[in-house]
């Protein structure tokens, strides 16, 4: 049970971003005479302060928080274990080299550094995306730099060696299978961080561009309005937190089922 | 000990100078001529040269590195676009708010997420320890920028016990405060959890548990204060999510601080005063985490004589 409900929620999420493409929706149609109108009969989640329906909205702002952390979590996780497997594999004057790379792109805390590349980049979803992937390679090139350095001297890898097998055949065949299980873990939360990044982007002023729909931008448009229409505030929030506290809940249980898998392992190892 | 710190701070030192080079180079990013941006399409050819001579963009890009490394050890952050006032007097006036904000925020912080995580790690399994664990989970998912809209709307406009923002009165740090913190609290318990969890399975807690001594002492005098070491060191870490939350928390609530002042000067396109915020904001994570480190193998001579990492 504990996995369904965050699954299913999510299942929803990716089925209503991809429902974008499909229906009839005009989610930046002004209606005036509907302005700041409460959910009701005509429209489920109500209406903006510019009469648009904010149920169509929401939708729309699904898909742009699904396509944000498909592709910033696809390209950082990508990119990160590249630099990370190769960087650890490697070892010598490359591998100390990145880690102070890694090191410098950490001294940024959280997402300042992609708030201010969004800023200078501008506002638009593909910058968006750029923004978060140049501070997200980070985690998973140490993540998989830290693997791996514990991975290579198995006697598995020797062997591969031994036998002349190219670094390449090694290091995708060899230890990349064996990396994958903290990896998807990595990425699961992941999402969490890009939907909540993506968002708060968009609440700054700093993500897609108006009058397109983020969750983060309808927030920062109702709390304008908070004390006459609070649903602005409430249906895109309850979304966001939705989907985050889903991601978090299966990344925990992945996490520990990840965990005594390992441990079984470990065990049979001994 | 003096070893270890002076390893740490070379390290350091060469992160802080990776962090100015990036920050030195975000300007260069910006799509098309940063001139024409910052005067708009309208402004004739003169002006525009003028300002680039005066930016010093005429000069090759390791001359203008070198530039702005100087100026920076002598502190000058150069002079707003806008106010035309010294960026270094801008972050000056902005930083007290700041700092009051993130140290309310660590207090708040600190009240809930120790005694939640020490409770629920002597109930473990019981109904205080999956109410802890919720509110953790809860805690990290509610991101600040609807946390705080949500705290205004029932505190401040249903209820009206706090100003919905500025920084007028004493209450109004209150709801700024908690938004940012929440986040932080919510990962702390936990840490504060399972570093207790691991403390009291330890050959010592047996021993002081078989001596007789009262529960109360045997928490705080002689788990907790293990227990908080590996929690002050994540602290640090985690101060840095505090500082980047501060950025958004400060724009819901209009708090006049260095947060506020990076959005207000990426919507101006006020770029020296980014890059200082950036820069202020990144330098002092360093110091923290450099500081915090010390601190620690301070107190724990294992980590001083273990050599760093």
């Amino acid at each position: 049970m504990r996995v369904w409900i965050p699954g299913s929620i999510l299942g929803a999420w990716a089925l209503l971003a991809m429902s974008v493409y499909l229906l009839p929706l005009s989610p930046n149609l002004i209606q005036l005479e509907h302005i700041l109108v409460p959910p009701g009969e005509d429209a489920l989640l109500g209406y903006d302060d510019l009469g648009r329906d904010i149920g169509e909205r929401l939708l729309v702002g699904a898909r742009t928080s699904f396509l944000v952390s498909f592709w910033v979590v696809g390209l950082s996780a990508l990119i990160g274990t590249l630099i990370g497997t190769v960087s650890a594999y490697q070892g010598g004057v490359l591998d100390r080299a990145i880690v102070q790379v890694i090191d410098i792109f950490l001294a940024f805390p959280g997402i300042l550094l992609a708030i201010a590349l969004a800023g200078l980049l501008g506002p638009g979803i593909e910058n968006v995306v750029m923004a978060l992937a140049a501070v997200g390679w980070v985690g998973y090139a140490r993540l998989s730099r830290a693997q791996v350095l514990s991975l290579k001297h198995r006697e598995h890898v020797r062997a591969a060696e031994a036998l002349g097998s190219r670094r390449l055949r090694i290091m995708t065949r060899h230890l990349l299978p064996l990396m994958m299980a903290p990896l998807i873990v990595e990425a699961t939360f992941g999402v969490a961080a890009v939907v909540i990044a993506e968002a708060g982007l968009s609440f700054l002023g700093l993500g897609v561009q108006p009058p397109d729909a983020s969750w983060g931008a309808m927030i920062r448009d109702g709390t304008r309005y908070m004390l006459v229409a609070p649903h602005m505030v409430l249906a895109p929030g309850i979304a966001i937190f939705a989907v985050v506290l889903s991601v978090n809940l299966l990344g925990d249980r992945l996490r520990d089922t990840m965990d005594k898998r390992l441990a079984t392992a470990a065990r049979k190892d001994q | 000990m003096l070893k270890f710190i002076t390893h740490r701070m070379a390290g350091a030192l060469l992160v802080v100078f990776g962090v100015v080079s990036i920050v030195f180079l975000l300007i260069h990013l910006i799509p098309g001529d940063p001139v024409e941006i910052m005067l708009g399409e309208a402004a004739s050819v003169t002006d525009r040269e003028a300002l680039r001579v005066s930016l010093g963009l005429d000069q090759p890009l390791a001359h203008q590195f070198m530039a702005y490394l100087k100026a920076l050890l002598k502190l000058d952050l150069g002079s707003s676009f806008h106010s035309h006032r010294p960026v270094v007097e801008l972050l000056l006036e902005r930083l007290p708010a700041t700092l009051v904000l993130a140290g309310m925020s660590l207090l708040i912080t600190l009240l809930i997420a120790v005694p939640l995580g020490i409770v629920a790690a002597i109930r473990r399994n019981s109904l205080w320890d999956s109410g802890a664990m919720s509110f953790s989970m809860l805690g990290v998912s509610v991101p600040n920028f609807w946390l705080g809209p949500l705290l205004i709307l029932v505190f401040s406009l249903w209820l009206g016990w706090f100003p919905v923002s500025g920084r007028e009165s004493f209450g109004a740090v209150v709801l700024p405060a908690i938004t940012l913190g929440t986040g932080l609290a919510a990962v702390l318990s936990r840490m504060v959890r399972s570093s207790m969890l691991e403390v009291l399975g330890e050959d010592y807690m047996r021993t002081a548990r078989a001596k007789g001594l009262v529960p109360s002492r045997i928490i705080f005098h002689h788990a907790l204060r293990n227990a908080l070491l590996p929690v002050i060191t994540l602290l640090g870490l985690q101060l840095g999510a505090l500082l980047a939350g501060a950025v958004i928390t400060e724009t819901v609530f209009s708090w006049p601080g260095i947060g506020l002042l990076t959005i207000e000067a990426i919507q101006s396109r006020d770029y020296p005063v980014v890059q200082a915020c950036v820069l202020l904001i990144s330098v002092s994570y360093v110091l923290i985490n450099l500081l915090t480190d010390i601190a620690y193998a301070w107190i724990d001579p294992r980590i001083r004589l273990g050599g760093g990492h």
